[in-house]
């Protein structure tokens, strides 16, 4: 039986690798993304209905068993991210809410103090409230103070699969931060997650590194794996890093002794 | 008259109700969420919930997003 669980917004999850439902080829495939990846949470947007083109509901590939995370994208203010996560909640499907305050569009780096004032309203109106943030220690501690449920420090901008660039920052939010630290964006490579686990991540979210792949089964499953390595990793208790080398054999009890 | 719809400007029939407008384009009702001039409509009250001249109507539903 798996006793390190992951226990969040009331839940506890065997899995800490959090998904998205962005950029697949066809939506299909994430039935079996779900089931590769062990993935628990799924990550959706909200947008309006395109009454002109009939497009597939996102909704009829996401396997039932799914803990929702409607994020508020599109949100360029608090009032906006307030505004989403109230409808979000009104379609019926829990009160997760992942905050996304972005007035930038080049680089898409999230707005803290927006995200702070969205996160306060959101939190006690019971939203159970997911910010995606810079890996930033004041932004993070204002996070707590607003009844954040955890925070999520980006590895580096959306959709970039560029990797843990911000590993120093994010280290110092896992010191000093006592909600979970869930590692959000950038993440490329199934290393790079299994690096944020070994680290001391409480989990990472993978949208892009999966929905992107040429095989996003197999690169579900390889993050699925990657995830519980770094995080049996951390739990392990790595031994310490030295500058000089130190035999792993005897240095004793040589042929060439006497 | 005449309401907003998603940000566009519609002909509709007068006493049109929500619901009415939803099943008109082939809207179901459990996968969409309706705003009508900010506030949120409760799907229990699409049927009884009529339209008035520039309301501003908002239909939204989840979409791939991370």
């Amino acid at each position: 039986m798996n006793s390190d669980l992951f226990k969040i917004g009331g839940l506890e999850l065997e899995s800490r690798l959090l998904t998205g439902t962005g950029k697949y080829a066809d939506d299909a495939v994430i039935p079996g993304v779900c089931e590769a990846s062990g993935s628990q949470v799924i990550t959706v947007a909200l947008r309006r209905v395109d009454f002109e083109s009939d497009t597939g509901n996102v909704m009829d590939c996401i396997p039932k068993h799914m803990q929702l995370l409607p994020n508020t994208s599109g949100a360029r203010t608090a009032e906006e991210a307030v505004r989403i996560a109230r409808l979000a909640k009104a379609m019926g499907c829990g009160d997760w809410i992942k905050i996304e305050v972005i007035s930038d569009n080049k680089y898409l780096l999230p707005d803290g103090y927006e995200t702070a004032k969205a996160t306060e309203i959101l939190a006690n109106e019971g939203f159970v409230v997911f910010p995606y943030v810079n890996a930033d220690l004041y932004v993070a501690r204002s996070l707590v103070d607003a009844g954040a449920a955890a925070v999520m420090p980006l590895g580096s901008p959306i959709g970039t699969n560029r990797g843990l660039k911000t590993r120093e920052m994010v280290r110092i939010l896992i010191d000093e931060i006592a909600l979970p630290i869930i590692v959000d964006a950038g993440i490329g490579r199934p290393s790079e997650a299994c690096e944020a686990m070994e680290m001391g991540a409480d989990a990472v979210l993978v949208n892009t590194a999966i929905a992107t792949a040429s095989d996003p089964l197999m690169m579900a499953k390889a993050f699925g794996r990657a995830v519980k390595a770094g995080r049996e990793a951390y739990l392990s208790g790595p031994g310490a890093r030295q500058r000089q080398a130190s035999a792993s054999s005897p240095l004793t009890g040589f042929l060439s002794e006497g | 008259m005449v309401v907003i719809l998603n940000g566009k400007e519609i002909e509709v029939t007068a006493d049109l109700t929500v619901l009415g407008l939803l099943e008109a384009r082939g809207i179901g009702t459990g996968s969409v969420v309706v705003e009508v001039n900010r506030e949120i409509v409760p799907e229990a009250a699409f049927g009884e919930t009529k339209l008035n001249d520039g309301d501003h109507l908002e239909v939204l539903r989840f979409v791939g997003g991370g």
